[in-house]
C-alpha cells in the first residue's frame, strides 16, 4: 500500500496561507493568555496543595466546599474530576502571608482539608475509618476485638488478613471504596464472625482519600527556575547540535520552528484552560525533541539533494525534498499521533495534560517542519543570493 | 561462520540475556510472576506511597548553642570576678538565611577590666569573633569556619536521627537522603514506598523527642504569674518554668518551677519500649544507659519523697513523687493508645532531633490510584503498540512483520537493561515507552520508504536494501541524538518521575538503533537469502 505516488506539491509556493495559519493560531493563543491573564499553573510551579478524593456516588460539591471552607480562611477550589466520583480539593497560596507564613499554611492545609471531610461525611463514635484506614491501623484496630470474639488467629495471619482486605479495597472497580463490609467476603479467610467484628469497630465513609499533593512555595519557585532552565537548555544544545552537523541557520531555523511549536501549544492549553504541571513541561521538552527529529529529516533530505542536484536553484531543492520525505512524514506522524492518542484516551487523569501537550505538539510539530522551517531556509538562502548579487 | 549466522546469534544473545534480566529462570508461572515484580521496580506514583521533603530548620542549633554560651559566659565572668550588666541574646536568627548572624550581647563590662574580660573570652570561647560595639558592651558572633561545622554537624545529626526513626517503622525499601544543590543543602527527601498513612510518619519525623528529667522545685502553678507570685515576683537562681502538657481528661494548664539543669537526657537513655499499666492504659518505659545508672540512682536517693518532672519536647508529661531510690527504669504515662506509646518509643530510641524540622513537599499516592495508573498506562501501551503494529502490517505488508519483530524486541531490551540498571518504572516512564513505540518505528519508516524509493527508481531489491539502510542511517542518528540531549536536560532539571520519563526514553532510543537497523537489516537478510531464482520484496 502507498499514500503517496510520487508527489509534487508547491509547498514553499503556498507559504503565505500557511504563515496566516500560524499567525491566526498564535494570536488565539496571545489573545486567550491576556484575557485570562496567563497561563494556568499546576501547584508544582505556585506552590499550594491539592488533596483527590474519590466518593461512592456523586460529590455533593457545595457541601465539600463550605466544609473546607469552613477550616481553611484562603481561596479554595473543588474541582470535579471525570465520571467517577472524583474531586480535587486545591487551596491557592496566600500572598498576604510572609514566606515562613506560607510554607506552614501550605503545609497544613492538607490535614486541614482531610479534617473537614472527616466531619462532614465521616465516621461517628470513634470507629475507625475503614475507607481511609492504612493496613498498620486495621491491624492494631482488630486485634483486641478479635481476640475478645474468640476468633483465634496469630499476629501473622491478623497481617495476612488486614493486607487482603486493604487489597480487595483497592483494586479496581472499588478503587479504594468499599460501601458495605459485606463485600469483603470475597477476601481470601475472612470468616462472617470477622465481619460482624468489623462492623462493630468500624465504620464505611463515603469517601476514600486517593492521593495528595503538596508543594511549598520554595520548592514551588525551584521547580519552576528549573523548568525554565531545562528548556532553554535542551533548546541551546539541540541548536548547537544542528549547527555542529549541518550549517548554523538550519539551527536556528529548526529553533525557530520549535519554539513556534512551543508557543502554539502553550496557547492551546491556555484556550482549553489546562493545567501546566512538572509532566506537561517534560511533555514540551519531549515535543521538541519530536519536533526537531522531524525537521532534521527534511534538513537531512535537503542536504542530500543539494549534493545530487546542484544546478536546481534552492527553492526547487527544499519542495523537492519535502515531496520526497512526505511518505514518511505522514506516516510517522500518524502513527505516533496515534500512540499519543492512545495515551490522551486511556491513560487516565495523571497523564491527562502531558498527553494532550504530545497530542497537540505532534501536530503542530510536524506542520512546522514542513511550513516554518523549511521556509526561513528559503528566506536565507535568497537573502544571500540577493547579497552577492548587489557586489557583483 | 556466514555474516548472517554471527547476526542471528548476537541478536538471540541479546534477547536471552535481556529476558533473564526481566524474569529469571522461571520454573512455574508463579515464579515467573514473583521474577517480574522483583525485577520491575515500580516508582512511588505507580506503587503507592509518599514521598516528603523536608527542611532542617539549622537556625535552632545557632539558637541553642548561643543560649549555652550565655550561661557559660556569666557563670565565667563570675568566677573571675568580671562585672557586667547584662548577657543576652543580641541577635536572634528567623531562618535558615540568617543563622550564622547569631550573637551574644555582653553589657556593661567596665573600661578598667576590658583586658581580664577579653583574655577570658578568648579562652573560653575560641571559636566566637568578640568586637567592641561601645566602650563597655560587646558582641560575640560565631567564626565562619566554626558555623559551617556547627550547620554539617547539625544535618548530620538530623538525618541520622530521621534515618533511625524511618528505620523503626520498619518500611521496606524506603530511603533518605540530601537532596544537594546550592540553596536545599538542609533539606531531606525521604522517600516512603507502599506508606499508606503519611500523617503519621509526619508526625513521629517531627516531634523533637527531647526527653529530660528534672528535680522539680516548686508548683504545678495554675497560671504564670502566680509561680511569680508564689515566689516574690522573681524566679529564685537556677531555676525555670515549664507548662505542663494538656492531656484529654485532665483539668487545665499547670505551670512547674524546675531546676534548670536536667538530672538525665535522652542522649542517657539505653532503650524505650510501649507497655500498659495495671489498669491496660498505655504508657512507655525507658531504660537508663550504663553511665547515667549511678548518677540517677544517686539523685533519687537524695530526693526521696521530692518529685522528678518528666520533661518531652519542653512540656511536662508528668511529676511523680520519688518513692525509693531508682536504678535505671523510669515510664511516661497519658498516652492515647498503643500507637501513640510505641510512636513514642520508637522517637526516644532513635534519639532526639537537634534541630526542628519543616516540611516544604509531600507527595502521596494512595494504593488505589496507583493501581489505577497501571491499569490506565498499560492499557494505552497496549493499545498504542496494537494499532501501530496493525498499521505497519497494512502498509507494508510482509516487511510489516519485520517491523514489528523490531518493535517488540525493542520492548524488551528496553524492559530487560531498566531491570539490569535497578531504573524504577514511573508513570512517566510508561508514557515514556508508549513515546518510545512512536519513535521507534519512525526508524523502520524512514528506512522502508528509502528502500521503496530505491525500488521504484529501479534498483535489485539487494541494492535497493543496502542503499535504504545506508542513506537511512545518518538520518536516524541526527534525529536519536537531539533527543537524547533534550532528555539529558530533563533528566538534570526533572523531579524522580520525570527523571524515569528521560531515563527509559534514552535506553528505548539506543536500543532502538540496534533493532531498527541491525537486528532489521538481519531479518531482511535472512528473506532475501532464502529465495531462488529472482528476488522479490514485500513492501
Amino acid at each position: 500500500m502507498e499514500l503517496f505516488k510520487k508527489t509534487n506539491i508547491d509547498f514553499l509556493g503556498r507559504k503565505g496561507i500557511f504563515y496566516a495559519l500560524s499567525v491566526v493560531l498564535l494570536a488565539a493563543g496571545v489573545g486567550s493568555l491576556v484575557i485570562k491573564g496567563g497561563l494556568k499553573y499546576g501547584i508544582d510551579f505556585t506552590g499550594g496543595a491539592n488533596v483527590s478524593i474519590r466518593f461512592a456516588e456523586p460529590p455533593p460539591i457545595d457541601k465539600i466546599r463550605s466544609a473546607v471552607s469552613s477550616k481553611i480562611a484562603g481561596e479554595i477550589s473543588v474541582q470535579e474530576v471525570s465520571t467517577e466520583h472524583e474531586v480535587i480539593i486545591s487551596t491557592v497560596l496566600d500572598t498576604s502571608l510572609d514566606a515562613a507564613g506560607q510554607e506552614k499554611a501550605v503545609q497544613e492545609a492538607r490535614g486541614l482539608i482531610v479534617e473537614a471531610m472527616t466531619e462532614a461525611f465521616g465516621s461517628a463514635g470513634g470507629k475507625l475509618d475503614f475507607n481511609n484506614a492504612g493496613t498498620a491501623a486495621l491491624i492494631e484496630r482488630l486485634r483486641e476485638p478479635f481476640q475478645r470474639a474468640a476468633i483465634g488467629i496469630s499476629d501473622q495471619e491478623l497481617e495476612r488478613l488486614a493486607r487482603g482486605m486493604t487489597e480487595y479495597r483497592n483494586s479496581p472497580p472499588r478503587s479504594g471504596l468499599i460501601q458495605s463490609f459485606d463485600e469483603l467476603k470475597a477476601v481470601d479467610g475472612v470468616t462472617p464472625a470477622m465481619i460482624e467484628v468489623l462492623k462493630q469497630e468500624c465504620s464505611l465513609a463515603p469517601f476514600g482519600i486517593r492521593g495528595a499533593e503538596v508543594v511549598g512555595p520554595k520548592i514551588g519557585r525551584e521547580l519552576r527556575n528549573k523548568a525554565v532552565l531545562a528548556t532553554v537548555y535542551a533548546l541551546g544544545g539541540m541548536l548547537v547540535y544542528i549547527a555542529f552537523r549541518f550549517e548554523w541557520i538550519y539551527g536556528l531555523a529548526a529553533v525557530i520552528a520549535v519554539i513556534h511549536d512551543v508557543l502554539i501549544t502553550l496557547g492551546l492549553f491556555s484556550i482549553f484552560d489546562k493545567e501546566i504541571s512538572l509532566n506537561v513541561v517534560a511533555a514540551l521538552l519531549t515535543l521538541v525533541g519530536y519536533s526537531m527529529n522531524d525537521t532534521i529529516v527534511v534538513f537531512d533530505r535537503i542536504r542530500e539533494t543539494l549534493k545530487l542536484s546542484r544546478r536546481d536553484p534552492f527553492l526547487k531543492v527544499v519542495n523537492d525534498s519535502i515531496n520526497q520525505t512526505l511518505s514518511r512524514t505522514v506516516i510517522t506522524s500518524g502513527l505516533t499521533f496515534i500512540t499519543a492518542l492512545a495515551l490522551l484516551l486511556f491513560g487516565g487523569p495523571v497523564l491527562n495534560g502531558f498527553s494532550f501537550a504530545l497530542v497537540a505538539g505532534i501536530l503542530v510539530g510536524t506542520y512546522s517542519s514542513i511550513f516554518i522551517a523549511s521556509p526561513i531556509l528559503v528566506f536565507w538562502y535568497r537573502l544571500v543570493e540577493e547579497r552577492k548579487q548587489r557586489k557583483k | 561462520m556466514s555474516n548472517l549466522k554471527w547476526k542471528t546469534l548476537v541478536i538471540a544473545l541479546t534477547t536471552l540475556v535481556c529476558l533473564y534480566g526481566i524474569i529469571g529462570l522461571p520454573k512455574s508461572k508463579d515464579e515467573l510472576a514473583a521474577n517480574w515484580e522483583k525485577n520491575i521496580k515500580l516508582g512511588l506514583d505507580l506503587k503507592g506511597g509518599t514521598l516528603l521533603v523536608l527542611q532542617v530548620q539549622l537556625q535552632d542549633a545557632f539558637k541553642v548553642e548561643a543560649t549555652t554560651q550565655i550561661e557559660r559566659i556569666k557563670e565565667e565572668l563570675n568566677r573571675q570576678g568580671i562585672p557586667f550588666n547584662a548577657v543576652d541574646l543580641d541577635y536572634e536568627p528567623k531562618s535558615l538565611d540568617d543563622a550564622e548572624q547569631t550573637a551574644v550581647a555582653v553589657k556593661g563590662v567596665p573600661a578598667d577590666r576590658i583586658a581580664a574580660f577579653r583574655s577570658a573570652m578568648g579562652e573560653l570561647m575560641p571559636s566566637w569573633n568578640l568586637t567592641g560595639v561601645t566602650s563597655t558592651d560587646y558582641r560575640l558572633t560565631m567564626k565562619t569556619t566554626e558555623a559551617l561545622e556547627l550547620k554539617r554537624q547539625t544535618l548530620e545529626g538530623a538525618m541520622q536521627t530521621i534515618e533511625s526513626r524511618i528505620n523503626g517503622l520498619g518500611l521496606a525499601e524506603a530511603s533518605v537522603q540530601q537532596r544537594g544543590g546550592a540553596d536545599s543543602e538542609a533539606e531531606i527527601l525521604i522517600s516512603l514506598p507502599g506508606l499508606d498513612d503519611p500523617a503519621r510518619v509526619k508526625a513521629i519525623l517531627q516531634t523533637a523527642a527531647l526527653l529530660e528529667l528534672y528535680e522539680v522545685k516548686g508548683g504545678p502553678y495554675p497560671r504564670q504569674e502566680d509561680a511569680y507570685a508564689a515566689n516574690g515576683g522573681v524566679l529564685p537562681l537556677g531555676t525555670k518554668l515549664i507548662r505542663s502538657a494538656q492531656r484529654a481528661g485532665e483539668q487545665g494548664e499547670g505551670w512547674y518551677l524546675l531546676a534548670r539543669t536536667p538530672v538525665i537526657t535522652g542522649r542517657d537513655l539505653r532503650d524505650s519500649r510501649p507497655m500498659q499499666d495495671e489498669f491496660g492504659k498505655w504508657e512507655t518505659s525507658f531504660v537508663l544507659s550504663q553511665e547515667s545508672k549511678g548518677r540517677f540512682g544517686r539523685f533519687t536517693e537524695a530526693n526521696i519523697n521530692n518529685r522528678l518532672a518528666i520533661v518531652l519536647d519542653n512540656q511536662v508529661r508528668s511529676a511523680p513523687v520519688i518513692q525509693s531510690r531508682i536504678e535505671d527504669q523510669g515510664r511516661i504515662t497519658g498516652a492515647y493508645s498503643q500507637q501513640d506509646a510505641s510512636d513514642l518509643a520508637l522517637v526516644l530510641r532513635a534519639g532526639s532531633l537537634p534541630a526542628g524540622v519543616q516540611y516544604l513537599q509531600e507527595s502521596t499516592v494512595g494504593p488505589s490510584l496507583g493501581a489505577d495508573s497501571i491499569r490506565q498506562g498499560l492499557t494505552a501501551a497496549a493499545a498504542g503498540i496494537g494499532l501501530v503494529i496493525v498499521c505497519m502490517l497494512i502498509y507494508y505488508r510482509a516487511s510489516g512483520i519485520n517491523a514489528t519483530v523490531a518493535l517488540i524486541l525493542n520492548a524488551v531490551l528496553l524492559v530487560g537493561v531498566l531491570s539490569y540498571l535497578d531504573a524504577v518504572l514511573t508513570l512517566p516512564g510508561i508514557a515514556g515507552i508508549i513515546l518510545l513505540i512512536g519513535m521507534a518505528v519512525d526508524s523502520n519508516v524512514l528506512i522502508f520508504e528509502r528502500i521503496r524509493e530505491e525500488l521504484a527508481a529501479g534498483k535489485a531489491v539487494l541494492a535497493a536494501i543496502d542503499n535504504g539502510f545506508s542513506k537511512a542511517f545518518l538520518t536516524i542518528i541526527d534525529t536519536h541524538v537531539t533527543t537524547v540531549v533534550s532528555c539529558a536536560f530533563l533528566f538534570m532539571f526533572g523531579t524522580p518521575a520525570v527523571r524515569g520519563f528521560a531515563v527509559t526514553l534514552v535506553i528505548g532510543l539506543v536500543a532502538n538503533v540496534f533493532t531498527a537497523i541491525f537486528v532489521s537489516r538481519a531479518i531482511f537478510q535472512w528473506v532475501v537469502g532464502r529465495q531462488r531464482g529472482k528476488i522479490a520484496l514485500s513492501i
